[in-house]
């Protein structure tokens, strides 16, 4: 009883643990490369995690629903590709393909819940289709990219690196947004109980197609810092972040049932899994063995975790 | 029973491989049909493997489901590959270094799923990294060539009939005795229509689970092995084809998505429409883009139509 | 409120205006009549106990007066307005609220954020902090010092505090004021200060004008707090009387069951070594089963009984006795929808029915045909798909399933709900001839009549064996007394 005060929350601990996975990577880097811990070392280490946090909650406002969303790399790619058709050259037609791609994401969602399908099968579906879209649209990588985009993506802001910033910002809007607002308590609540949802006088299909709706706004963004950073477009850059973004849903303390998860772990599991990759090749992990040891390090921290949950149970 | 008023879900395929050998027929005239038949029911066995594994695991289930296919079939074919060549091009080692191999993998993807309370999907994903670099360490770029018996054996035709496809039929009878009247099967299909159900029904739901993921990775295996065999040896990425589509095969072969329900016949007609189907768009040259998105279209119509088992 | 007893309500010439009047109110599943004419009014102010066994109807009726299910017949009047059709929207905008017995709060947010789903006004700047004073102060009036954490996710907190939660938002107020409210079931998680408190509250709101229909099983609460009672049996309203002095074996008679059907005692136990002894660890009584014997266990809903039962069931298992199941949750934990009659029976019994690692059909079908022939299930035939027969035939096919297999233990997870009269009585008498045989039962049962089967009982309360009863000592009162302690009974 008196201890009620002290103890950490569930959701705290999760945090922690992800947290911590994140520091024993950057110490082990700072050990080998003292030169990484600069503000030129950090923008270097997370460059790639700026796309990914953003295609990391968008896969959780999925999964918050029990969806899971395994078309997430290919519509990022596709992103990529209009973004290096268009942008540049006529910004109007861009903005007009992207709303078009978040309304047939959106559609797909709707299909999903109204024929009752598994979500699971219909996003397998749908990544054969935006990657036929993006192939249609931009056969080959290329393509350029206006300025203004690579010159957003390579800024230096004061005070933090880019990366950081952009991960900050992210975790602390989309935080306050599903944990604090009252329209984010009726999204996490459909992913709680619909069934209450409903009978306490809500349209079930309209919170999903919201849902679904920033899901896809989320990637388009990505897709669009993705597409600043490798100043291209590429059908095929980014089928690891299906892997990558579940991972940093559960890394984050995010589960498939009963619209549990978390922004601010989910941004932090982004950047775990990110700094991973950089990890490994400071840690001179041979380059064949590295996607392996990428798997390894998922277990780890996902091990970790386990050990939380018993905490709980205990 | 009854099933003459209305055609059950597993015939679905069969009647759409059918229909695309119609269209080919009358688009391109019955002199090419041999062939194109004969390389789709290649192909199509070694899709048959992989579906038939697949779709052990998913009729035990909603949320089961095997991700690291692709990599075993690769890591498997490697291992198998550099084993025969080791014991002097004895295929019958290479056959059993590789269906060892899946079977392991198999287990180890459901020691995760258990051991660190994973989704499946999440859990199979990340092995599959790790047996893809595995697999990478075993050849890296290079092929590695099948012992000659395999390679006779994968394209032996007996009085003008492929020898292969007809093993692989022999297979799929016994996987559908299996789950019409094998122990195992009736139980994994009870697991698959409700976890707990079969729990008080005194069904060890745990060990189900892991026969159907060891079987599905000796299936990947045994595909690894075999297309070695066809294709002139083991190749990074020849197993990335046999995800999605092995998903998309089992769901049109009449096996539910949401377990309980599988259905090992059907897997043929729906193997064979896929390999059709790729040859018919090749065919009619359409872009690579149209392909894929012909394919995605497909496959969301199929779990769309394909009529659900009825619970209520 | 005595005053307000005595008035007649919602007969003619009504003195207090009525809040909702239903008459020829009806509601049918396909065949399955739920709900058949019936009349239904409730004045403002008005305190209703509506009462009747599992499956009489109740559950539909409030569901239908809620609007959570649309009613097939009848006309329904809304404060003098023909309600046309009614939904759970407009019910909330008519100030009727509805405390339903599955708990509708979201496990994964706080009391303060389930407060905002039932408030379309709780939104905007500072909707946190009006919607956490709207629900703590709810909850400080109807069940002060509780000390609920109203910023924890509910799912962590314990059910009765979840009930409370529940209760407390039935009553809160932001812009529309509470006109009527729905309480199905409300304190079967409450201890007996909080429920209390509830029933205060009950007679508090309905002094202030607030209409109140209370579903339960505890009939002392009901003759605490309700001007009126109605009973429901088979979809049907079967009496309509003023508390005015009324008693609990009235209702009971009311609700017409207690044949005492005289059973002799069967004294096939045999009494040296129990066939298993469960421990649970907690100090409590053991539950022992001797062979033959059939041991019962009661207690109010959610206090730990069926926890035990399935312990029991996984602990035998995994001692090697041979054990089996037979569920009364059937749809989601005993049968497998997608089969016949035939493979749900079989299921539990495939090792015995298999030569060489493939069942035999033969084998299986004989087996099938001689307990569908004994407990005669009304179906075509053995090939029946399950989910086409009635829920008592799915029934006797989960009793099949058990009786046909090696099991000396079977543990029955009440397992007659929601089946017909006839049914009942078929099973119960082959459940004590199969005990005659040497087979041993463990009955958990929401339905205290059927403990009239049991050599022994043990009586659950707060998750705990704490009373044993056996023999002539099993009668419902000393049942209700042990499951209550004492109270409102």
């Amino acid at each position: 009883m008196s201890d009620k005060r002290f103890r950490l929350s569930h959701g705290t601990l999760q945090l922690l643990l992800s947290a911590g996975a994140l520091l024993i990577m950057l110490g082990a880097i700072f050990h080998v490369q003292p030169n990484a811990m600069s503000y030129f070392g950090f923008t270097l280490l997370f460059k790639l995690s700026m796309p990914l946090v953003l295609a990391a909650l968008a896969q959780m406002m999925l999964i918050l629903l029990g969806d899971i969303d395994l078309s997430n790399g290919a519509f990022v790619g596709m992103v990529t590709c209009i973004t290096a058709v268009w942008l540049d050259p006529s910004p109007g037609v861009a903005v007009i393909a992207y709303l078009a791609a978040i309304a047939a994401f959106v559609a797909m969602g709707w299909f999903t819940h109204a024929r009752e399908l598994p979500s699971i099968i219909v996003t397998l579906g749908a990544s054969f289709i935006w990657l036929g879209i993006a192939i249609t649209v931009l056969p080959s990588p290329g393509g350029t990219v206006p300025g203004w985009l690579t010159g957003f993506t390579g800024w230096r802001p004061p005070l933090l690196p880019m990366p950081i910033w952009v991960a900050l910002i992210a975790a602390a809007v989309s935080q306050w947004f599903l944990m604090h607002t009252s329209f984010g308590t009726l999204l996490r609540a459909t992913g709680g109980n619909a069934r209450a949802v409903q009978k306490a006088g809500w349209s079930l299909s309209r919170l999903r197609i919201a849902i679904y709706a920033m899901a896809g706004g989320l990637m388009v963004a990505s897709g669009v810092l993705l597409s600043g950073i490798i100043t291209s477009g590429d059908p095929n850059v980014a089928p690891s972040y299906t892997l990558l973004t579940i991972g940093a849903v559960i890394v984050g303390g995010g589960a498939f049932v009963g619209g549990r998860v978390s922004p601010i772990g989910t941004v932090l599991g982004a950047l775990t899994l990110s700094l991973a990759g950089s990890f490994l090749s400071f840690m001179h992990v041979p380059a064949t063995w590295q996607i392996g040891a990428q798997g390894a390090i998922l277990f780890l921290v996902l091990a970790g975790r386990v050990i939380v949950d018993r905490r709980k149970l205990a | 029973m009854s099933a003459l008023t209305r055609l059950a879900p597993w015939t679905y395929g069969f009647i759409a491989a059918v229909a695309i050998l119609i269209i080919m027929m009358v688009a391109s005239g019955v002199g090419s049909l041999g062939s194109v038949l004969s390389t789709a029911l290649i192909f199509g066995a070694i899709s048959v493997v992989v579906a038939t594994g697949q779709m052990f695991v998913i009729a035990t289930g909603p949320g089961n489901i095997d991700l690291s296919v692709p990599a075993v079939l690769t890591l498997s074919a490697y291992a198998a590959m550099t084993a025969a060549a080791a014991s002097g091009g004895s295929a019958l080692v290479g056959l059993v270094v590789a269906l060892g191999t899946g079977m392991i993998a198999g287990t180890l993807n459901y020691g995760a799923i258990l051991a660190l309370r994973l989704p499946p999907i999440i859990a199979t994903l990340a092995w599959s990294f790790v047996f893809q670099s595995v697999a990478f360490n075993f050849g890296g770029e290079a092929t590695l060539k099948p012992p000659a018996a395999l390679a006779a054996f994968t394209s032996f035709r007996l009085a003008g009939v492929q020898i292969m496809p007809i093993c692989i039929m022999g297979l799929t009878a016994v996987a559908a005795l299996t789950l019409t009247r094998g122990v195992w099967g009736r139980r994994a299909l009870a697991v698959g229509q409700s976890e707990a159900a079969a729990h008080f029904a005194g069904i060890r739901v745990k060990r189900v689970r892991l026969v159907s993921y060891v079987l599905c990775g000796g299936a990947a295996g045994l595909a690894g092995y075999l297309l070695a065999g066809f294709t002139g040896g083991a190749a990074l990425n020849m197993g990335d084809t046999y995800l999605m589509e092995a998903i998309a095969i089992v769901a049109l072969g009449g096996t539910s998505i949401a377990g309980g329900q599988a259905n090992a016949v059907g897997i043929w007609g729906a193997a064979l429409f896929f390999n059709l189907m790729g040859t018919m768009l090749n065919t009619f040259q359409f872009q690579a883009g149209m392909r894929f998105i012909i394919m995605g279209a497909l496959i969301i119509a199929i779990v769309a139509i394909v009529p659900k088992p009825k619970v209520r | 409120m005595q005053q307000v007893a005595n008035m007649p309500v919602g007969e003619m010439g009504a003195k207090a205006p009525l809040f909702l009047a239903g008459r020829g109110l009806s509601k049918s599943y396909g065949a399955v009549k739920a709900l058949s004419d019936t009349d239904f009014h409730l004045a403002t102010g008005e305190v209703v106990g509506l009462i009747g066994h599992n499956g009489a109807g109740k559950s539909t009726l409030i569901n239908v007066l809620a609007g959570v299910v649309a009613r097939s017949g009848g006309i329904f009047e809304v404060l003098g307005r023909d309600a046309g059709d009614w939904s759970a929207n407009l019910a909330r905008e008519n100030g009727l609220r509805c405390v339903f017995q599955e708990l509708s709060l979201c496990p994964n947010l706080s009391a303060t954020e389930n407060t905002r789903l039932l408030h379309p006004a709780l939104k905007g700047f500072g909707w946190k902090q009006r919607a956490r004073k709207t629900i703590q102060s709810a909850l400080d009036t109807v069940f002060p010092d509780s000390g609920i954490d109203v910023d924890r996710p509910v799912g962590e907190l314990s059910l009765g505090e979840r009930q409370m939660i529940e209760i407390a938002r039935g009553f809160s107020v932001t812009d529309s004021p509470v006109r009527a409210i729905i309480l199905d079931e409300p304190t079967s998680s409450l201890g007996a200060e909080a429920t209390r408190q509830f029933l205060e509250q009950v007679s508090r709101a309905s002094e202030d004008g607030i209409s109140v229909i209370l579903v339960t099983h505890r009939l002392g609460e009901i003759l605490a707090v309700a001007h009126r009672v109605v009973t429901m049996k088979d979809g049907l309203v079967i009496s309509d009387q003023f508390n005015d002095g009324l008693s609990r074996s009235e209702l009971v008679a009311v609700m017409g069951d207690l044949e005492p059907e005289t059973r002799e005692r069967r004294d096939a136990v045999v009494r040296d070594v129990p066939v298993f002894s469960h421990s649970s660890g907690l100090g409590d009584h053991d539950i022992e089963l001797h062979q033959g014997e059939i041991v019962g266990l009661a207690g109010l809903d959610g206090h730990g009984q069926r926890e035990r039962l399935r312990a029991v069931f996984d602990a035998a298992r995994v001692s090697g006795l041979p054990v089996a199941f037979v569920a009364g949750d059937r749809v989601s934990e005993g049968l497998f929808p997608l089969w016949s009659i035939r493979d749900n029976l079989t299921i539990r019994s495939l090792s015995a029915l298999s030569r060489g690692g493939l069942v035999s059909n033969e084998a299986a079908d004989r087996l099938t045909q001689s307990w569908f022939e004994r407990l005669k299930v009304r179906a075509p035939g053995i090939a029946t798909p399950l989910l086409s027969l009635s829920g008592g035939n799915q029934q006797k096919v989960l009793f099949a399933r058990a009786l046909a297999s090696d099991a000396r233990l079977i543990v029955l997870d009440d397992p007659m709900r929601g089946v017909d009269v006839g049914t009942k009585h078929e099973v119960y008498a082959l459940i004590r001839n199969e005990a005659e045989t040497g087979r041993s039962f463990l009955w958990y049962s929401t339905e205290t009549e059927e403990f009239e089967n049991c050599d022994r009982l043990h009586v659950f309360r707060e998750g705990r064996s704490e009373t044993i009863l056996d023999g002539e000592r099993i009668e419902p009162n000393a049942i209700l007394e042990a499951s209550f302690g004492g109270l409102y009974v």
